[in-house]
């Protein structure tokens, strides 16, 4: 029974982090988005800088119709933002933010993440197809063209770092790290960060949904409480890539002090880095345009391939030899 | 030889160091602008200086300003005779065809119009933009004191003519004291008198 309790109460805390967290990189967004353009971004809702912004927006969004347009395939269109929300809160379970405080301990964690990971970009596929309407199919077309060029390498870094750590646990990877890995993994985890925001359609890398040309590509259609998951997918894939580049290539819980691991101090250093990353990914946003369709392209297959493979053959050199 | 990607790095330097400095967002409804001085927001009436002539209603590009008056005659003094004088019924600006030009203030010959800084005036209604002249007399309070003369600039004529005509009476006071140095008392005088 006990055991059936610690079960329920893990699940539970990971729905909260899996509610809160998004939010707050959202309003993070906000306020660095604006201060980075010299404004000063939400300022309003909830009295203190904005800080309900976001609450007034999920308000906002419930309160729209749902519309599904007549010629849309309705069951795929009313289906596609869950499929594209579900995965990362199914990935979220299996990343350990602490020794003792992780969903569920899986033996190839990683492997089932970028397995679940890789559903997500399905949603805007269903999304595209369903819509019946052209924006929406380019946009779920350049979704599919971007998935297929960027999980290579996005694969190819984290094989890389499972051969270093020898171990495809997730746990298991962080315990292996040591500090001098992010010089040796430093490519895999360049390629791995940036390989995770495309797919993610973040800007610089979102095509897919290039306002100025195609709307707002797959989810033109969209309005309501759909839309509104799409948009929370987004930003919990903003966390989940976040937290684990932390925990493959970053040391996860670990610390400077290696001393100080009561559980607590670990969680802190997870939530830390896991943020600080994902303030570069709102940065890398406000500083670079969007890439170009066939740049995206050649940035995948001349850029991060080959230096994923580099790093690949790097990993298994350093790992044979040592 | 360029680094590669020097570019990139200077991309979220540039941002991030935006990101130190001071928003420029101004809190508009609950911080009042700074207004700069001249300011045009709305045009105010001074009803007392106003003759009826009708030259701000006759040089107004767009014909916003619409007047309506009436003759009155004042009965004659004891020894003089009856005298008439405009009585101003009607003065009002439409401030949805007036362009802001400032021509009625700048021709107006007796000081009636001004220009006051305030812009909060919008309306639901666009015939309410019309302002009648107790409206118009009512934004007078909002009037800002004419700005200091710049010390650099043109000075008036009025006084350049004071000045001229005070030289010349003392230049005939020195040269009727003393004939010889008065020509060099004058230049060394002369620069002294700038500003009264």
């Amino acid at each position: 029974m006990s055991e059936l309790l610690e079960v329920v109460l893990r699940l539970v805390l990971v729905l909260a982090a899996f509610l809160t967290l998004p939010l707050l990189v959202g309003q993070a967004e906000h306020k660095v988005m604006g201060h980075m353009q010299s404004r000063v971004g939400p300022m309003y809702a909830g009295g203190f800088h904005g800080w309900a912004q976001l609450v007034a927006d999920g308000v906002k969004f419930a309160q729209k119709e749902d519309i599904v347009p007549a010629a849309a395939d309705r069951a795929v269109f009313k289906l596609a933002p869950a499929v594209a929300l579900i995965p990362y809160l199914v990935v979220l379970v299996a990343i350990p933010v602490s020794p003792d405080w992780v969903g569920q301990e899986l033996d190839a964690g990683i492997f089932f993440v970028i397995a679940v990971m890789g559903i997500g970009v399905l949603g805007s596929l269903m999304a595209g197809w369903a819509s019946a309407n052209k924006y929406s199919l380019i946009g779920g077309l350049r979704s599919a063209a971007q998935l297929l060029a960027y999980e290579l390498p996005f694969l190819l870094a984290a094989a890389s770092i499972a051969m270093a750590a020898g171990t495809l646990s997730l746990s298991g990877i962080v315990v292996a790290w040591e500090p001098w890995w992010l010089i040796w993994q430093l490519p895999g985890a360049v390629v791995f960060f940036v390989a995770g925001l495309a797919e993610l359609q973040r800007p610089p890398f979102d095509m897919p949904v290039a306002d100025s040309e195609i709307i707002f590509g797959a989810y033109t259609e969209y309005t309501g409480l759909r839309f509104a998951l799409f948009l929370l997918a987004e930003y919990a894939g903003i966390v989940v890539l976040c937290a684990l580049t932390t925990v493959l290539f970053l040391g996860g819980w670990r610390g400077p002090f290696d001393d100080a691991l009561f559980g607590i101090p670990g969680l802190l250093w997870t939530l830390a880095k896991t943020f600080a990353l994902a303030f570069v990914v709102i940065w890398l946003r406000v500083a670079y345009p969007r890439l170009r369709e066939d740049q995206l392209q050649r940035l995948a297959w001349q850029g991060l391939v080959p230096l994923a493979l580099g790093q690949l053959a790097l990993t298994g050199v350093v790992v044979v030899a040592t | 030889m360029k680094v590669p990607g020097t570019g990139l790095a200077k991309g979220l330097a540039v941002t991030l160091n935006t990101m130190g400095r001071r928003a420029v967002t101004q809190q508009y409804p609950d911080v009042k602008p700074e207004l700069p001085p001249r300011s045009r927001g709305v045009i105010a009436l001074l009803e007392e200086n106003c003759t009826v002539c009708m030259l701000c209603a006759r040089e107004c590009p767009d014909w916003c300003i619409y007047i309506d008056s009436h003759k009155e005659t004042i009965p004659a003094p004891p020894g003089g005779r009856e005298r008439q004088r405009n009585v101003l019924e009607r003065f009002d600006i439409d401030f949805s065809l007036c362009m802001y030009c400032g021509i009625c203030i700048e021709v107006c010959p007796f000081d009636a119009l001004f220009w006051s800084p305030e812009f909060e005036y919008s309306e639901l209604d666009i015939r309410d933009l019309t302002h009648g002249k107790d409206r118009l007399g009512q934004w007078m309070a909002t009037v800002p004191p004419p700005p200091a003369h710049d010390e650099h600039g043109v000075r008036p004529k009025e006084i350049d003519a004071a000045h001229k005509a005070a030289d010349k009476a003392a230049e005939a006071a020195d040269k009727a004291a003393s004939p010889g140095p008065a020509l060099d008392n004058a230049a060394e005088a002369a620069p002294e008198v700038v500003e009264p």
